[in-house]
């Protein structure tokens, strides 16, 4: 059996401030397979984007992996020094920002941002590199490519400027794309048409795919499988028509039972109590026990572990009925 | 762009102008120019036939007029104690002016950005601190007294360089120049540093503050993620970008570092047209002081318009925007 292409083991990343040290994650396990989209939810805060670059290498300091494997197709890539990591991102990990008005140098051309990065990667000669960058452009359906690698990036629109970052994120053609909430900034219009171009790449390229994002219709269209963070915890995991339709953690279930439908029931959205406890005070035993219907003595004393409900794993006591009955 | 650059060259003659009439206000305010030329017992007749002949019974505005033009061909009248026409001894100052102030700007230029990426890349080590202190001491002690205890260093206690002068000159037609002998370049080095010091310190605080920006934005996070190396990263990416204030600056100070060449040439005793004009206040030579307004007002406005036309090569986002709205 091939190894998956991501797999991440107990992650901890910290971060050392002079009043105390913070858990931003907090043993966080997934795996990504060959050509499978994960979503990863969540509010803001839970720890999403800081998974996304501590996978990539580029948690900086203060912060630091201080727990955890990060494995890339069966090789260990958390603890490589830097010039090897460097060597890694943009080659074998693609990473794409939330916003692409600023994720571009305003200086230079975007064709010359293309080749910098593929002659970074491979040795391909500066022609050569040009016809890949032109070939990639019109892959990510810029039209006529061969004109608009000479443009600068404030004469691209939103949405052409994510195709050009995208571009980029796979110009070496990587086994893994991290797309960190790569829509939030753009018109509804242009998200469909992003998604939907990550979604194709993914597919034709068999690339795997970490989505983090805040938008479960974008997670429902996309995913395969998704991962509902919650104060730097993995809360639920599972298959997104599992977790969507039958979400087990009541963290999830008040995250599904928070979206607008159009099938035209009036009752009100469900909206889930208080909010995420900030990073210096985050409740002994499960996080989420504060806002939790179903709390009980247990949760506040007692952190839950991952448990199996069929293809679902969920952090919660609720859910751990062989303790229950020994109990 | 070419309306762009039209635009902005009315505005410099617009400025121009206003000079003109400051410069020519300067000879009505300091007393009647026929006391500085004639002496004590010349009769009141004598008097009246050189103000005649000078054009000075003229309306203000007929004089002026012809101030303007004989400016514009560059006649700025006759110097009251050198008895020579004040464009010919500009012209012979310039070379001397324009030598120092450019190897005080690259001087500036060249150890300021040096200083400033080093500092914004190795923040926390000891020789950026050092940098750091050096460029308080710089922006705060005055030019003079930085040129006397250069001059006290390495003129007078070591004898390294001189003390003050230009060294030997060679003439190249009209200009004469000082760095092809090697007592012209010695003579440099100290005035340059002098007179340069201010600036570099300045463009090294803002190349470091600038930097430390590039360094947080979102492109460079991006840049870092495509695995670009630290190399074509820091010196690549932020350092352009980095670099676009540092030209409006260091183009603007070119102009005061010609304007501040008084005090650097008067420590000096460099022969420019600032120890030139610092003779002319002692003096009241008011051609030699209104031609040197002129004069560097006419630099500075052309800097200015250099600068503003070397931002929109440097960035194109102002090409585009230019051309828009132009």
């Amino acid at each position: 059996m091939t190894p998956p292409v991501l797999s991440v083991r107990n992650l901890e990343v910290e971060f050392v401030t002079r009043r105390a040290v913070l858990r931003a994650i907090n043993g966080v396990s997934f795996d990504i397979a060959k050509g499978e989209v994960l979503g990863v939810v969540g509010e803001s805060g839970a720890g999403k984007s800081v998974t996304g670059l501590a996978v990539i290498g580029l948690i900086d300091p203060p912060g630091r992996i201080s727990a955890g494997e990060i494995e890339l197709s069966g090789t260990r890539i958390d603890h490589l020094p830097a010039e090897e990591i460097r060597r890694i991102r943009g080659k074998r990990i693609g990473m794409i920002f939330q916003d692409p008005l600023t994720s571009l140098n305003p200086l230079y051309r975007i064709g010359d941002q293309i080749v910098e990065t593929i002659r970074t990667h491979t040795n391909l000669s500066e022609t050569a590199a040009r016809k890949r960058a032109i070939d990639l452009l019109a892959e990510v359906g810029i039209p006529a490519p061969e004109k608009r690698i000479d443009g600068y990036p404030h004469e691209f629109s939103g949405g052409m400027r994510q195709r050009v970052v995208i571009a980029l994120a796979i110009c070496a053609e990587p086994e893994l794309i991290i797309a960190d909430e790569p829509t939030t900034a753009l018109d509804v219009s242009v998200q469909a048409q992003i998604i939907s171009l990550i979604k194709r790449l993914g597919r034709d390229h068999g690339t795997a795919v970490m989505l983090v994002t805040h938008d479960m219709g974008v997670i429902a269209e996309t995913c395969d499988r998704v991962a509902v963070m919650y104060s730097g915890r993995i809360a639920e995991i599972g298959p997104v028509q599992d977790v969507v339709r039958n979400p087990l953690h009541p963290y999830a279930k008040g995250l599904m039972g928070a979206i607008p439908t159009l099938a035209g029931d009036d009752k009100r959205l469900v909206q889930i109590p208080g909010s995420m406890p900030r990073l210096s005070a985050i409740p002994p035993g499960c996080p989420f026990n504060p806002r939790c219907a179903f709390a009980f003595d247990r949760c506040r004393v007692e952190r839950p572990e991952p448990i199996q409900q069929g293809a679902q794993s969920v952090a919660c006591h609720l859910f751990d009925t062989a303790k229950e009955t020994a109990a | 762009m070419l309306a762009f650059t039209l635009r902005r060259m009315l505005q410099a003659i617009g400025v121009m102008l206003a000079v003109g009439i400051i410069a020519f206000a300067m000879f009505r305010f300091a007393g009647d120019p026929v006391n500085q030329i004639v002496s004590i017992d010349t009769s009141a007749a004598e008097r009246a036939s050189i103000r005649q002949s000078l054009g000075l019974d003229d309306p203000v505005l007929v004089q002026f007029g012809r101030y303007f033009i004989n400016a514009l061909q560059f006649k700025f009248g006759v110097s009251y104690q050198f008895r020579l026409p004040v464009a010919n001894l500009l012209m012979e100052r310039m070379p001397a002016t324009l030598e120092l102030a450019i190897c005080a700007t690259l001087f500036a230029m060249v150890f300021g950005i040096l200083m400033g990426v080093y500092s914004a890349l190795r923040r926390d080590t000891m020789l950026a601190s050092l940098f750091q202190a050096v460029s308080l001491i710089g922006i705060s002690l005055p030019t003079f007294l930085i040129g006397i205890l250069l001059i006290y260093l390495f003129a007078v206690t070591l004898g390294w360089l001189p003390s003050f002068g230009r060294g030997e000159v060679v003439k190249l037609g009209w200009w004469t120049t000082g760095l092809l002998t090697l007592s012209g370049l010695k003579a440099l080095i100290m005035p340059s540093i002098t007179l340069g010091l201010f600036q570099m310190t300045l463009i090294m605080r803002l190349v470091r503050a600038e930097m430390l920006e590039v360094l947080r934005t979102d492109y460079i996070r991006f840049a870092r993620a495509r695995g670009l190396t630290t190399r074509a990263i820091h010196f690549g990416h932020a350092l352009k970008n980095t670099l676009v204030p540092v030209i409006t600056v260091a183009g603007l100070q070119f102009g005061s570092v010609i304007a501040f060449s008084i005090i650097t040439e008067t420590v000096f005793q460099w022969p420019g047209m600032g120890l030139l004009f610092v003779q002319a206040v002692q003096n009241v030579d008011i051609p030699i002081m209104a031609a040197y307004l002129l004069m560097v007002s006419l630099i500075f406005v052309t800097i200015n318009l250099v600068v503003d036309i070397l931002y929109t090569v440097v960035d194109p986002r102002l090409r585009s925007t230019v051309g828009r709205t132009a």
